[in-house]
This record gives C-alpha cells, sequence and structure tokens, in this order.
C-alpha cells in the first residue's frame, strides 16, 4: 500500500554477541496509515519496544537494523545519517516512554525541556514558544498550566509528568506518536485518564499512534488494529474486535484466555504451558511450536510467514494455509 | 467467630519521615508522621482466599508485612487462629511462625542467587527443625513436583530459570513449613499474562488440595476477582468497603470501588463509555480531613470533609460511606 504514513518491510534487528548473532526482531512487516492507532501487544522479550526504537532510530548499540526497511510517507528512514534522523525524531515522530521520571530531565524546569523542543523544531521565538507550551500543558489537562510550567519534574505527580511527557511527545505536531508502554508505571484511575488523552489529543491532531503495551485491556479500549508479537515475530495482525474476540493463531488465543475478565467465570484460566524461548534457543519452524497445542509436523520443519486472511487480517500460523485444508479442519476462508 | 483464621482489628501504622533532629529545631518544623494504615478491620476465614485491593500507596503491602509479622504494628491487634500476636515473642511466635509464610512479588529479589534451589526450599524446613538428613532431600523433590518443577532441579541456581519457574520455586518454600496460611503480596504482578495463568491456577490447585487460606494482596482487579472469595478495597491505608467476591463487581457500593471498576480497561468491547476519574490519590502525610476520599467523590457532602465516616453494613458486605448511611442499599 502506498497510502501508509509509517511502512514496516520485513524488519530485521539484531544484536551481535560473543556467543553468535541474537535475533531480536525477525522479519517483521505492518503499516500504519494516517490517524491511525496500531496496538503492539506481546509479552516481555518479544520485541515490542525494540521495534518502536527501531523505527525512531534509537536502538541502544550494539543492536542494529541488519535488514528490511522503514518507510515514512514512501520514504526510507532507516539508513539516514544521525543528523537527518534527528530532524524527522521530535518533529514528524514523537516518543512517550514508559517511565515518566526517566524521560524528563530532573534539572531544567518544564518550561526548558518544552520551549526547547518546540524552537528545535519550529522557528518560533521564545516568548511564542512558551505560550505554545502553556497551551500545550492546558490541553492535556495540568491545571494552572501557566504557573505550573516553571516547576521541575520532581514537583509533577507520576500522571501529571505523563501528560508533561506526552505534551513534549506532541509539541512539533508529530504525524506519528510512538507510545512504549506508556500506562505501566500508572495506577490504574490514572491510567484511563491517560488513555483518553492520548486518544483524544492524536484524534484532534490528525495524529497516528503505535501504541505498545502488554496490556490487552489497554488495546480494546484504544487501538483500531492490533499486531501481535511473539518472540520478535509477528504472530497475528488485524482489527482489533476480530482479534480480540476470534483470535486465529493458537497464541493469541492463548493469550487472550489467560487474562482474567471482569465478566466472565471461569474456574480455571487457559494457560499455556511453558514461556517464551529465549532468543538464542528460537526453535525450528513456527516458534510458537514447543507451547502449541495444534502443532503438527509442518510446523516443526518450516517457518510460517503471515497468511492474508481477508479484511486486513493477517496470521502466521499452518493451519490456515491452503495446503493443510483438506488435512485439518477446514479453513474457513 | 471460631472459624476466623485471622482477625485484624483497628490496625494503624505509622511511619516517622520527620527531617532529621538538627532540621526540625533550626527550622521549627514538628515531627511529620506518614499514615500508612489507618484503623483496618478484618477477618479471614479458614479455607477462604481475602484480598485486598488498592492502588500504590494505599497500605496494601504494610498490612501483608505486619500480618507476617515484618513490621510491628503502631495500634491495634492480630490474632491469628485466637492467639494474639502482637506483643508476642519467643518460642510461642517461632510455634506460630511455622503456620504462616509469605510469596513476594519479584521472585528476581526473593531468592538468594547464591544458594541452590533445595537449599532454599529446604531453608524453613531446618529453621523449625521440622525433618533431618534425607528425609529433607526426599521433602524437597516433592515440593518441586508439586509446584510442576522437577526434582532434579533442586541443584540447580535461581538464575537458571525464568520468571514464573522462580516463583514456582518460592511457593515450594512457602509451602515447606507446612503453612495453614499463605501472604501472597502481588504474587504475579511481575509476571507476563500467559506465565500469570500458570501461577494463579497453581495457587487454586494447592488451595483446593491443602486447604490453605490466602491473603491475597493485588492491584489488578481482574486478577483478584478471578481468585478471592472476598475482597477488601483500600484507599490512603483505610479499608472503604469489604464484600463477597463476585458481588463487588456487580453491586460496588463505596463511590471509590465504583470509580475503581469505572477505570479498568474493558476488554468485553462493550464500548461503554467510561466516566473520566478525577484526579489522582493524595498525599498520605497530609490526607484529607474527614473521609480520605472526599476531594474525588462524586457524592461528597459537608459531613464528609468534617468527620471519618464509620462502618455501616451492605448487602454485600460492609463500607465506610456516609452517602450509604442515607440511603440505605
Amino acid at each position: 500500500m502506498t497510502d501508509a504514513l509509517l511502512s514496516v518491510r520485513n524488519l530485521r534487528v539484531e544484536f551481535p554477541t560473543r556467543r553468535g548473532i541474537l535475533t531480536a526482531i525477525d522479519d517483521v512487516s505492518f503499516d500504519i496509515m494516517p490517524g491511525e492507532v496500531l496496538g503492539v501487544v506481546g509479552e516481555s522479550g518479544a520485541g515490542k519496544s525494540l521495534t518502536g526504537a527501531a523505527i525512531i532510530g534509537l536502538l541502544e548499540p550494539p543492536g542494529r537494523i541488519a535488514g528490511g526497511e522503514i518507510l515514512l510517507k514512501g520514504q526510507r528512514i532507516d539508513n539516514l545519517d544521525p543528523e537527518a534522523m534527528r530532524k524527522i525524531r521530535g518533529k514528524r515522530i514523537g516518543m512517550v516512554f514508559q517511565d515518566p521520571l526517566t524521560s524528563l530531565n530532573p534539572l531544567y524546569t518544564v518550561a526548558q525541556q518544552l520551549t526547547e523542543t518546540i524552537r528545535t523544531h519550529m522557528d518560533v521565538t521564545e516568548a511564542e514558544a512558551r505560550q505554545r507550551a502553556i497551551a500545550l500543558l492546558d490541553r492535556v489537562g495540568i491545571p494552572a498550566a501557566a504557573r505550573r510550567i516553571d516547576d521541575y519534574p520532581h514537583h509533577f505527580s507520576g500522571g501529571m509528568r505523563q501528560r508533561v511527557v506526552i505534551a513534549l511527545a506532541l509539541c512539533a505536531e508529530p504525524e506519528l506518536v510512538i507510545a512504549d508502554e506508556p500506562t505501566t508505571a500508572l495506577d490504574v484511575s490514572v491510567q484511563s485518564q491517560i488513555i483518553d488523552l492520548i486518544k483524544e489529543i492524536c484524534a484532534e491532531r490528525g495524529a497516528a499512534v503505535m501504541l505498545i503495551t502488554h496490556d490487552m485491556g489497554v488495546i480494546a479500549e484504544t487501538a483500531d488494529r492490533v499486531a501481535v508479537l511473539y518472540a520478535g515475530r509477528l504472530a497475528e495482525i488485524g482489527p482489533v474486535r476480530e482479534v480480540i474476540t476470534a483470535a486465529e493463531h493458537p497464541y493469541t488465543a492463548g493469550l487472550m484466555g489467560s487474562i482474567p475478565t471482569l465478566t466472565q467465570d471461569n474456574a480455571r484460566l487457559v494457560q499455556i504451558p511453558g514461556a517464551m524461548p529465549r532468543l538464542n534457543a528460537i526453535p525450528q519452524g513456527c516458534a510458537f511450536n514447543p507451547r502449541c497445542e495444534r502443532a503438527f509436523e509442518r510446523c516443526f520443519k518450516d517457518r510460517p510467514d503471515p497468511l492474508d486472511r481477508g479484511g486486513g487480517r493477517k496470521v502466521a500460523c499452518w493451519l490456515y494455509d491452503a495446503v493443510n485444508a483438506g488435512t485439518k479442519e477446514t479453513a474457513d476462508v | 467467630m471460631s472459624d476466623a483464621l485471622l482477625k485484624v482489628e483497628h490496625l494503624t501504622r505509622y511511619f516517622d519521615v520527620s527531617k532529621p533532629w538538627l532540621n526540625r529545631v533550626l527550622e521549627r518544623e514538628e515531627k511529620q508522621f506518614l499514615t500508612a494504615v489507618a484503623d483496618v478491620s478484618f477477618e479471614i476465614k479458614r479455607g477462604e482466599t481475602f484480598a485486598l485491593v488498592g492502588e500504590s500507596g494505599s497500605g496494601k503491602s504494610t498490612i501483608a508485612k505486619m500480618v507476617v509479622g515484618l513490621l510491628g504494628a503502631s495500634e491495634g491487634v492480630i490474632d491469628f487462629d485466637g492467639h494474639r500476636m502482637t506483643g508476642t515473642a519467643g518460642a510461642e511466635m517461632r510455634a506460630l511462625r511455622r503456620r504462616f509464610q509469605m510469596i513476594f512479588q519479584d521472585p528476581f529479589a526473593s531468592l538468594n542467587p547464591r544458594w541452590r534451589v533445595g537449599d532454599i526450599i529446604a531453608e524453613p524446613i531446618h529453621t523449625f527443625g521440622l525433618m533431618k538428613g534425607a528425609e529433607v532431600s526426599n521433602r524437597v523433590g516433592e515440593l518441586l513436583d508439586t509446584v510442576g518443577l522437577s526434582a532434579k532441579d533442586a541443584e540447580k541456581f535461581p538464575h537458571e530459570f525464568s520468571g514464573g519457574q522462580r516463583q514456582r520455586i518460592a511457593i515450594a518454600r512457602a509451602l515447606s513449613s507446612k503453612p495453614e496460611f499463605i501472604v501472597c503480596d502481588e504474587p504475579t504482578s511481575a509476571l507476563d499474562v500467559s506465565v500469570q495463568a500458570q501461577i494463579l491456577n497453581l495457587m487454586k490447585d494447592l488451595q483446593d488440595e491443602m486447604g490453605l487460606t490466602y491473603l491475597f494482596i493485588s492491584h489488578d482487579l481482574s486478577v483478584v476477582r478471578h481468585m478471592a472469595n472476598r475482597i477488601g478495597v483500600l484507599y490512603l491505608g483505610r479499608l472503604v468497603e469489604v464484600a463477597d467476591g463476585k458481588r463487588l463487581f456487580t453491586e460496588p457500593q463505596h463511590p471509590y470501588t465504583r470509580m475503581l471498576l469505572d477505570a479498568v480497561p474493558d476488554l468485553a468491547l462493550s464500548g461503554r463509555r467510561r466516566k473520566p476519574v478525577e484526579g489522582e490519590i493524595p498525599n498520605p502525610i497530609n490526607p484529607p480531613s474527614g473521609c480520605a476520599f472526599h476531594p474525588r467523590c462524586p457524592l461528597a457532602m459537608p459531613r464528609c470533609k468534617a468527620e471519618a465516616p464509620h462502618r455501616v453494613d451492605t448487602a454485600t458486605g460492609y463500607a465506610a460511606c456516609f452517602a450509604l448511611e442515607t440511603q440505605p442499599a
């Protein structure tokens, strides 16, 4: 598709170590449309945050993009020099990190940090930048913004700090915001405020959001589409409602069943045996095969590519391959 | 009641957060106290799972530590199976100690990395002198088997295990002194959901087999709903509501409980419009007067500001709220 805002094509991220190369992200492809909220879920170590870091060019060495390409409005951004990338970061792609305490500089006031960012990316005077900053803080729901703008980050509570970080991410009016676990460090009552805020403010400005989280509930309430990662690979991607209510990949189905809900009663939770493999021990074939109840011969030999299931849905599972349609349960295409 | 295994009455804990003496004298400041737990009373019946939920700073973990005796209570009493625990020491306390154990949140911090798994699990057995010699290693093997690991794992070190497996080791250690009561302080919040499901299932199975009683502490309402028979909701160190497990979710009484339930992201995709939550938890050093929740409460009345509400019985348990007093449910 050409009209995608961000296009990730066969992304591969590697970490060379003394004991060989670890592939942390292996052949992951997805698109983000303008104004869309794409949720990215997975358990720890699935490569969610690394995908975000790779897009924005903040991979920690020795991590490196070893293959594939990342396109922002058709322009490649994965091979830009650091200076050119710096212009995109903040200006065209904003970032909200998990821990609001570490993503703000404790030695500068909020005003200094916001105006610096605004003036880096926009041609405005100090006074104009300050005005913009106050308006933004006001927009993200900080009471008495004009007064509080001169406070230091430690004067703010966790939820308020995350609001400041959101203001910081949005101050240059980016086209894409990457939010990496934006609510994980917050309490539930504050979490819902922040989710609503991100949703509202991005819709208002037409910014697309890549929301990285391990919390399916957050995804269900926020995202338009969801991508499920497992061991650095894309397991399933599709519209959020379908993926949640009728997961096709056995991993997604197991994941959904293992989450206790507030409405359903089951004596036992569905459990997926075992744990996600370590990066140096990813099995041959499908990475999920040792834990999959429905695994068959082919799963241990060949790695499944995401198969198009219609309706914008892709599932990387041999169960849905036409070749098996006769032997396995008839795929309901 | 005789079927109460644990009875907590008017439990209160202050922490002294004052500046050093010289600063206080020079800056003419009073001593400052943080009230982590204020006048909390509840009972846990034999064989049930009683859960405490609350946001950070609500005093969940402080209560857990006081119940197992890792922290002293400033005021109030804790009775375990008819024995007063506050003020008890020596041999009598030792005998009681064997009967309750604790599982901690972070399995990476709660296991000594220099000890073999077998020694970690055997430590309570040695401490209480329950067994000797070969019996001990047999028992360790049995316990590992119970929690879904293999007896051979006793030779390994904790770093060889994943988070979920380590939590299994922590559970085996808690079980090794044959306790009746286990305090679980956020046992799954450091784990991924698929592993969380394994641990929660294991804990339920063990409860059925051994008739264990749990005090289950968590911030995750859906986990609590899955596990608990009765639930207590904490806000700023105060117990605002206690209700029967599932009914807390269908018939929440206290306005804070309602707010908390409203805030949980909805996996069922019902598309319900959430009421926006107002404000954040206030500073516990200077909590609001009267009912601690009144600045955020949609039902607040002048009275809530002036006096602290007392416990009133509700259809599902009890709650502390003036709004429930005036219009009985």
